[in-house]
């Protein structure tokens, strides 16, 4: 491309492409950007992507370690798992699974498992992965059983559905309540500004999880898991709208300054129209960076929540619930690998915070 | 024929101290500000910073509430309408004929708009058809000497000319009776400010503006204005047409601050600047007249009595008690 | 006359490296500065006026890198030092900048913290530059307020910063660039920030101290009226270059360099006619980073000559002597 043809490419770029294209150089927030988007398109597949149903309990294999899958055997490439054989450990009566070589389980792609629903669309039983044959305590582990002999890496994987979206749901519901009210406080100011800022200062004041404690306590044992959640969510971003509600009232109150808003002003605009085209667009991306720093401190809360038995319960399943697992300082002795739960939150609070730094500092085309 | 009239205009800011915060003072920002603006006219005003210059151009406007005062403005309907009292609902619709030009040719323009669609939006919200509205911009940015392309780029694409030719295109747009521009120079290079001038000039020339300058910079003034209000702590003290307010300044103040501009030619160097001191605080202004603790000429009545503006020769206005008595040296 | 030679820069060339690549902030500056001579540096936004006085007080900020050049104290003498060689965190140069250099800033709030009272901030400077007790210090900041013209200094050194007026700030500025009791000052842009009677003020102090203490002078501005009031000589920069060097009294009258030419017919007076148009630049002050080839003033020239002004760039001046860099000085 010609210098010229660049520069006047660069000419009628809007504020979206200046601000993807300083984003691209962000080499780190776009690794990360791709790295929640495959968390996200898991969340999406998570029950395909399953390979054991993740409620299906079966005491004869708790505590199963975590199995690897061979890809070649004495004839080439021919993936496969060991059957188990459970040995029960004389001194200390513990059962500990080992690969049995004599049985070989192959394993297969698009395989028939358990009955799901793709999607919300149809029913299906098909999985990516799963194995031919064997019996009933046989399966693929890859990252072993608990106690109740629930495969791990299945629940993990559907586990990302419900954290993910509770982060997503729980900013949704603080990003309405923190632009409406912050755009309130920040564009009329006067007393009413005043009101939501104190109550902002109580609700900030307040110590977070007693507060949880309290209302999550509160929450009838009766509701179901699907109640619960939507509690959960309201509860969580009862805090959550403060931190959105201050940046959209700052931004707010800085653009009112701002000289092409009087100018639009003087132009005789409405002021729907002073706010929409030119006030709400100026800081569309902030918010979104925003907000891409407020879906990790989400996730953060579930998670703790969950983990403090306050949250979710089973038998919803969620990283929290699955790290509560691992709080038995016994029980990970024995199987250390229900700590690997821990993997995924942290990767994905770790992708947001590089993805809200990365938008953040592109947001600003000038800045 | 009159575009604006101000007359007694004041804006007061009141101090609250305590608890309570009850009222404990008065910072008089305007304190009984008269002019007028008469068709196809150019008047600056011109003061150091805190003079109240601004906060009189934003009355006008509007962005701020008088406190007191009147400011009768003729849309050209026959009628004038006074803007200080006016509701802000029945100013909308006159607000097409008032426009502005701002300072700052960056944070004026909104980024996140086309050219065009910011030259165009004084005509959309005010109901224009858009097949009117293009021939409108590419009219208006051939007025401002841009080319015809600019109207599909974005402000980032411009340099501070630039943008400042696209600011005076959108005050332009809808044919305004009279125009306010906030220091629409100082922001640029001296080459590029040379550009705007000669456009102001040009336009004043071509379209018979009506024009309120608000400035500091005297050398610009002398440039663009056909009269000149000087203001000093929240009140004119000299209104006079242009060239012999430079030549034969009758406010003591006037004469300060023609001596401290330095002109750039080296020959003149050493004039002495007769009055000492700083800016009067507009909060705590000095009893009698607000100049006399820094002026060479005050006797015992500038340190009591307020001096009126009056005339002091047909079409210059002067507020001193010894305006008739002293010689006071201007710049050729 | 021959004055002593206080400072030599010499070919002076500092680079920014920045993603779209480096930009040349200075390529080749040279200039000496004169005992009780003041050099004027004058230049539109990009030119390098300031990076020069941050490059040879070593305070170039990151991305920048100076990539070349010296900066000569005392050059010619046994103590000839090359600031430009010196580590910029080491003692020495610690001790010069603010020492044998002061600097006086245009925003003097910017050099003064607010948390600290005036007194504070000049006693700290004095002691870091000479071996005073606490009380004697107090009594050399309180002369040096007295010097730079601040009433009842015993009373305004314990003033914090924003309880003094913008004129007397940069007062007290220049009281601290004359703590360490330096013969070399450089002041960058030092009344732009105030209003003019107040800059007619600070100018006559900076020149009533330099009389006084016989130190070189450099001044950095925009103002041409600044240049013509002030200077002995005067260096015209344009985008990293030194284009001109004269006399003062030459360069208003016979000016060599076309873009001086240019500046100095663009630069709005105070002489002015009523309407009197200016002559214009064409074009903007091009970015830094897209530097013209050849002399990087020829795409705004009036006398361009194709292929030779876009093609090479003119011989850089050699320091001290007047003359143009362009391409019609060569020519007999």
């Amino acid at each position: 491309m010609s210098a010229t043809a660049a520069q006047d490419r660069w000419a009628e770029a809007t504020q979206l492409r200046l601000t993807w294209w300083r984003f691209r150089r962000h080499r780190l927030a776009v690794v990360s950007l791709v790295i929640i988007a495959l968390f996200y398109l898991v969340a999406a597949f998570a029950d395909f992507l399953a390979i054991n149903d993740p409620h299906a309990t079966d005491a004869r294999r708790s505590f199963i370690p975590p199995q690897t899958i061979h890809l070649f055997d004495e004839d080439g490439f021919n993936p496969h798992v060991y059957g188990l054989r459970g040995v029960r450990d004389r001194q200390t009566f513990q059962l500990t699974y080992t690969p049995d070589p004599n049985r070989k389980l192959p394993v297969r792609l698009f395989t028939r498992g358990y009955t799901y629903n793709l999607l919300g669309l149809f029913e299906t039983d098909i999985h990516l992965i799963g194995i031919e044959g064997g019996q009933r305590t046989d399966g693929i582990f890859l990252l072993g059983t608990d106690q109740l002999g629930r495969d791990l890496y299945s629940r993990m994987i559907v586990a990302t559905r419900v954290s993910l979206s509770i982060g997503l749901a729980g900013v949704a519901l603080s990003l309405l309540l923190g632009i409406i009210l912050g755009g309130v406080s920040g564009l009329y100011g006067g007393w009413v500004d005043t009101l939501i800022q104190r109550v902002i200062e109580v609700l900030r004041s307040i110590p977070t999880i007693p507060l949880w404690m309290g209302l999550a306590a509160a929450l009838p044992n009766t509701w179901s898991t699907t109640q619960v959640y939507f509690a959960i969510t309201v509860i969580i971003s009862l805090i959550g709208w403060t931190d959105l509600a201050r940046v959209v009232r700052g931004r707010f109150l800085s653009l009112r300054e701002e000289d092409f808003v009087v100018a639009a002003e003087l132009a005789g605009a409405s002021q729907g129209r002073i706010i929409f085209r030119h006030m709400l667009p100026s800081f569309a991306s902030h918010i979104i960076a925003a907000v891409s720093l407020a879906l990790p401190a989400m996730i953060v809360s579930e998670t703790a929540l969950s983990f403090l038995g306050l949250g979710l319960r089973p038998p919803a399943i969620s990283w929290g619930i699955l790290l509560q697992d691992a709080q038995n300082i016994q029980v990970l002795a024995n199987a250390p690998w229900l700590l690997s739960a821990a993997v995924p939150v942290i990767l994905v609070i770790l992708a947001f915070n590089f993805l809200g730094d990365g938008l953040r500092d592109a947001a600003d085309p000038y800045g | 024929m009159n575009v604006l009239e101000v007359s007694d205009l004041k804006k007061h800011y009141p101090i609250h101290a305590g608890l309570l915060r009850r009222e404990v003072g008065r910072v008089r920002a305007v304190d009984g500000v008269s002019f007028h603006i008469a068709q196809g006219e150019t008047l600056a005003l011109v003061g150091e910073s805190g003079c109240g210059k601004t906060t009189v151009s934003r009355c006008i406007l509007r962005a701020l509430a008088p406190t007191s005062g009147s400011i009768r403005f003729d849309p050209g309907q026959g009628e004038t309408v006074d803007l200080a009292t006016l509701p802000k609902r029945a100013l909308r619709p006159l607000r097409r004929h008032l426009q502005m030009i701002f300072q700052d040719p960056y944070s004026s323009l909104n980024p996140r708009m086309m050219v065009g669609d910011i030259i165009a939006e004084p005509l959309r919200v005010n109901g224009v058809p858009a097949a009117e509205r293009h021939a409108r911009v590419l009219e208006l940015l051939d007025l401002v000497q841009m080319p015809a392309v600019a109207r599909t780029r974005f402000p980032h694409a411009f340099s501070g000319g630039q943008r400042q030719r696209i600011g005076i295109a959108r005050a332009l747009a809808l044919n305004p009776r009279l125009v306010v521009a906030d220091e629409p120079v100082s922001a640029l290079d001296v080459s590029v400010q040379a550009q705007i001038i000669n456009l102001l000039l040009d336009l004043q020339d071509r379209l018979k503006l009506s024009m309120l300058f608000v400035a500091h910079d005297l050398s610009v003034v002398r440039h663009v204005s056909d009269r000149v209000a000087v203001m000093y702590v929240g009140r004119i003290v000299e209104v006079a047409p242009t060239d012999a307010l430079y030549r034969t300044p009758r406010h003591p103040y006037t004469e300060t601050l023609l001596a401290a501009v330095p002109a750039p030619d080296p020959m003149r160097r050493g004039r002495q600047m007769k009055a000492s001191g700083d800016v009067a605080d507009p909060a705590k202004p000095p009893p009698g007249c607000a100049f006399h603790p820094r002026c060479p000429y005050a006797q015992d009545r500038c340190r009591v009595e307020r001096p009126e503006l009056t005339e002091v020769a047909p079409g210059r206005w002067a507020s001193c008690h010894r305006a008739q008595e002293i010689e006071l040296a201007g710049v050729a | 006359m021959v004055e002593r030679t206080s400072l030599a820069v010499r070919d002076l060339a500092v680079h920014f490296e920045m993603e779209q690549g480096t930009v040349r902030a200075l390529e080749g500056v040279s200039f000496d500065l004169h005992a009780g001579r003041t050099l004027g540096i004058v230049g539109e936004s990009g030119c390098g006026k300031s990076v020069t006085a941050r490059s040879i007080l070593r305070i170039v900020d990151r991305p920048g890198r100076i990539v070349g050049g010296q900066a000569l104290l005392d050059p010619g003498t046994a103590e000839e030092a090359d600031l430009i060689a010196m580590d910029p965190e080491s003692r020495r140069m610690r001790g010069i900048r603010g020492g044998r250099i002061g600097l006086i800033f245009q925003e003097p709030m910017t050099a003064l913290s607010v948390h600290y009272t005036v007194g504070n901030q000049i006693i700290e400077a004095v002691r870091a530059h000479n071996d005073l007790s606490k009380a004697a210090a107090r009594d050399r900041a309180i002369e040096l307020l007295r010097e730079v013209g601040i009433p009842r200094p015993e009373l305004r050194i314990d003033a914090y910063p924003f309880q003094l007026s913008g004129g007397l700030r940069q007062r007290v500025g220049i009281a601290m660039a004359l703590a360490g009791d330096p013969d070399i000052v450089i002041a960058d842009e030092p009344t732009t920030a105030l209003d003019v009677t107040t800059q007619a003020q600070v100018l006559d102090l900076l020149r009533r101290l330099q009389r006084e203490k016989n130190i070189a002078l450099m001044l950095i501005t925009h103002d041409m009226g600044v240049i013509a009031e002030m200077c002995d000589e005067v260096a015209v920069m344009y985008l990293g270059r030194v284009v001109e060097y004269a006399p003062v009294a030459d360069l208003f009258t016979t000016s060599r360099h076309p873009y001086t030419r240019a500046l100095l017919r663009a630069v709005p007076s105070i002489l002015a006619t009523p309407r009197q148009r200016l002559a214009t630049i064409g074009g903007a002050v091009p970015h830094p980073g897209a530097r013209p080839s050849g002399c990087a003033f020829h795409p705004r020239c009036s006398d361009f000559m194709p292929g030779r002004c876009d093609a090479a760039s003119p011989a850089p001046l050699r320091p001290g002597e007047a003359g143009a860099s362009c391409f019609l000085e060569a020519q007999p």
